[in-house]
């Protein structure tokens, strides 16, 4: 009998260990013959631990379950929610990135070649650079580390550019609050990432590939250092790639707790052993980045969806989404809500779908205040916006942006000014320095956020005039972005901001 | 002047690291790995190793929140302070820490056992509020949950 047990750190921190632990014990006790194979997580974090024992018709699961539940799941007694795939959530989705996420063994090169995997990077091969460039510009990939710049271009830029070396560097500084399909893919199907990599390394000519790992992910740090190992071991990486005569290597980076390092001028100051200080632009990165050479920067989940758009051909991945938004992306469903997790759609899914179906409303019952799309710097959406296609244009339309596509949910009982004050305070923690409106003005925000809330309504226009200096006069998205959870608060919900006002009056 | 031991063990280092482009972030991490912290005495020998100036390495070991200049307490609790803990109670499970150990933010238990850390995120928004601890992490962390977490690290 096979048993799956996710090792993905959310089903960990929610006792995923105990439960495998619970099940190999109990199955030496009663002389079974069980293998537990340790998954990533489909994506339904409310039933983690998700526990799937394999049958003739499919995986069957049991969730949330408790290492106490183990004696009646080897009973057969426990009740089940049927078969996995047929579960509603997993039906409405469309799954390309994270295809194999939650289904094989994440260190199993044979189970990611059974399902799918390399097939991508075996047509690459056979391809000339600019083919492959030309066929990620076709499916409209952009960007999903938040900024959306069309994938195929960047490439373009550094498969064009000269240089006695060329880098590939992933963004796996993932810090966004509400944001986690990165540690997802990387602990669950960390080959599909290593794969794009080394797609993008033929595209542009890069033998030279970097992940930039945040510390905050120790677990997915681990995963991704055996998979490289093991990739390394079956010739995926190395002086000749799957035999094609042509080589890529790669190393992961561990990062050490700054935020502003997932800006990819900063990240790349860091990764040369810097302050991870923000670099003006220009110079490009992709002409002049790591070590002063041609490198691509991409997020993680750009990168581990170029091996479907190879594998499947780029028009079957432009022909999801909506507009300019081509593809799908993979939303991440967190804060106050009954069904938190991941879910890959076609772009254009309205918010209200998302956040009353798909995530089934709050947690606690109570109703739904706002909805922050897009992490930290993202804005705050009040249920009128809530119609609002889930599409890069549709959202910064709407004075917001869509980031990497978090949504963090919030429930009646939250403070407005108190989340606008939070943004002001994270910025002032995170910035780098180098420009003053983000280093100054995000402790002068604080300050002044505090006077509103202390009844100073005169202040609002200061606030206002202050985000409006910081918007324009900032590097990069913090200090740039800061304003979109501040002033989103402010204009949506200004009952909060008034409120104290009168309080104190 | 670091002693003898010391400087041994960071001509180890930094003779592990000889071959990376960009090493001074892995050099740190294993320097904290093998101290618990970033000793100022090793901070001139990273320097003439890397031929960079001593200012140069402060400057970076100050930049990045996981490097230490003193050692923390037995345990490292991390407490989320991001937005998806915040929407399911991540506040108030600060401060219910706060008052458990007596400490804010950064702060060591008297007794040396347990160091308190906020935390931007681990990447557990819909298992929230999150914590890890050592480097374990823990999800729905409600008042109960924490009360064990910081009875077992010695609080």
């Amino acid at each position: 009998m096979k048993i799956f047990v996710p090792l993905d750190s959310a089903a960990k921190a929610l006792g995923a260990d105990d439960v495998a632990n619970a099940i190999t014990a109990e199955a030496a006790v009663r002389g079974l013959d069980v293998k537990v194979v340790r998954n990533g997580t489909r994506g339904m974090i409310w039933l983690e631990p998700l526990v799937e024992v394999e049958t003739a018709e499919g995986r069957i699961g049991y969730g949330a379950m408790d290492a106490s539940d183990v004696p009646a799941l080897l009973d057969g007694k426990l009740p089940s929610l049927g078969l996995v795939e047929q579960l509603d959530w997993m039906k409405g989705q469309t799954r390309l990135t994270f295809q194999r996420c939650g289904v094989i063994d994440p260190l199993s090169l044979a189970d990611y070649e059974a399902h799918g995997g390399l097939a991508g990077l075996r047509r690459a091969i056979g391809m000339d650079a600019a083919d492959i460039v030309a066929e990620v510009t076709t499916s409209g990939l952009r960007g999903r580390g938040g900024a959306g710049f069309p994938t195929g271009i960047k490439w373009n830029t550094v498969l064009g550019a000269d240089g006695p070396q060329k880098y590939i560097v992933c963004n796996a500084d993932e810090g966004d609050s509400g944001t986690f399909a990165d540690r997802m893919i990387m602990e669950g199907d960390p080959f599909t990432l290593i794969e794009g990599m080394v797609i993008a390394g033929l595209a542009v000519e890069a033998t030279k590939g970097y992940v930039y790992l945040r510390s905050e992910y120790p677990d997915a740090i681990d995963i991704l250092e055996k998979a490289v190992v093991l990739a390394r071991q079956a010739g995926v990486l190395g002086a000749d790639v799957l035999g094609s005569g042509r080589a890529f290597d790669m190393e992961i980076r561990v990062g050490a707790g700054a935020y502003v390092c997932g800006e990819e001028t900063s990240l790349l100051n860091s990764l040369e052993g810097k302050r991870g200080v923000v670099r003006a632009k220009p110079p490009l990165p992709a002409l002049e980045g790591f070590l002063g050479r041609p490198t691509v920067v991409n997020n993680v989940i750009s990168l581990a969806t170029v091996p479907v758009i190879l594998e499947k051909g780029a028009q079957h991945y432009a022909d999801f989404g909506l507009g300019r938004s081509k593809g799908t992306i993979p939303i991440q469903i967190a804060g106050n809500v009954k069904f938190g997790g991941l879910y890959e759609t076609a772009f254009g899914m309205p918010l209200r779908e998302l956040v009353d179906t798909v995530a089934g409303g709050t947690l606690t019952g109570a109703p739904v205040k706002a909805v922050q799309v897009g992490g930290p710097l993202g804005a705050y959406m009040p249920r009128d916006k809530f119609d609002t296609p889930f599409g890069y244009e549709e959202f910064d339309g709407q004075g917001g942006l869509i980031g990497h596509a978090g949504l963090v949910v919030f429930d009646d009982s939250a403070d407005m000014l108190g989340m606008a004050r939070f943004a002001m305070e994270f910025c002032a923690v995170e910035s780098c320095g180098k420009c003053t409106p983000c280093r100054i003005g995000a402790v002068r925000g604080v300050e002044t956020i505090d006077r509103i809330g202390q009844g100073d309504g005169g202040a609002i226009e200061l606030l206002e005039d202050l985000c409006e200096t910081m918007k324009d006069g900032s590097l990069c998205a913090l200090g740039g972005f800061t304003p979109y959870p501040v002033l989103s608060a402010l204009h949506n919900f200004p009952d909060d901001f008034a409120a104290k006002k009168q309080a104190a009056e | 002047m670091a002693d003898a031991q010391t400087t041994e063990i960071m001509q180890g280092i930094l003779a592990s690291h000889r071959d990376l482009e960009g090493p001074l972030l892995p050099i740190l991490h294993a320097v904290q790995a093998e101290f618990g912290f970033i000793p100022n005495d090793v901070v001139q020998i990273i320097a003439d190793d890397q031929n960079i100036t001593r200012a140069e390495v402060h400057g970076v070991i100050t930049f990045y929140h996981d490097f230490r200049d003193a050692p923390a307490g037995k345990h490292v609790v991390k407490i989320c302070r991001a937005e998806a803990c915040q929407a399911v109670g991540g506040t108030a499970l600060s401060d219910r820490a706060f008052e458990k150990l007596g400490v804010g933010w950064h702060g060591t238990t008297a007794n040396g056992n347990v160091t308190l850390e906020p935390v931007y995120c681990l990447g557990l928004c819909a298992c929230g509020p999150a914590a890890m601890v050592d480097g374990k992490v823990v999800g729905r962390v409600d008042a109960e949950k924490l009360d064990k977490l910081l009875a077992e690290a010695g609080a």
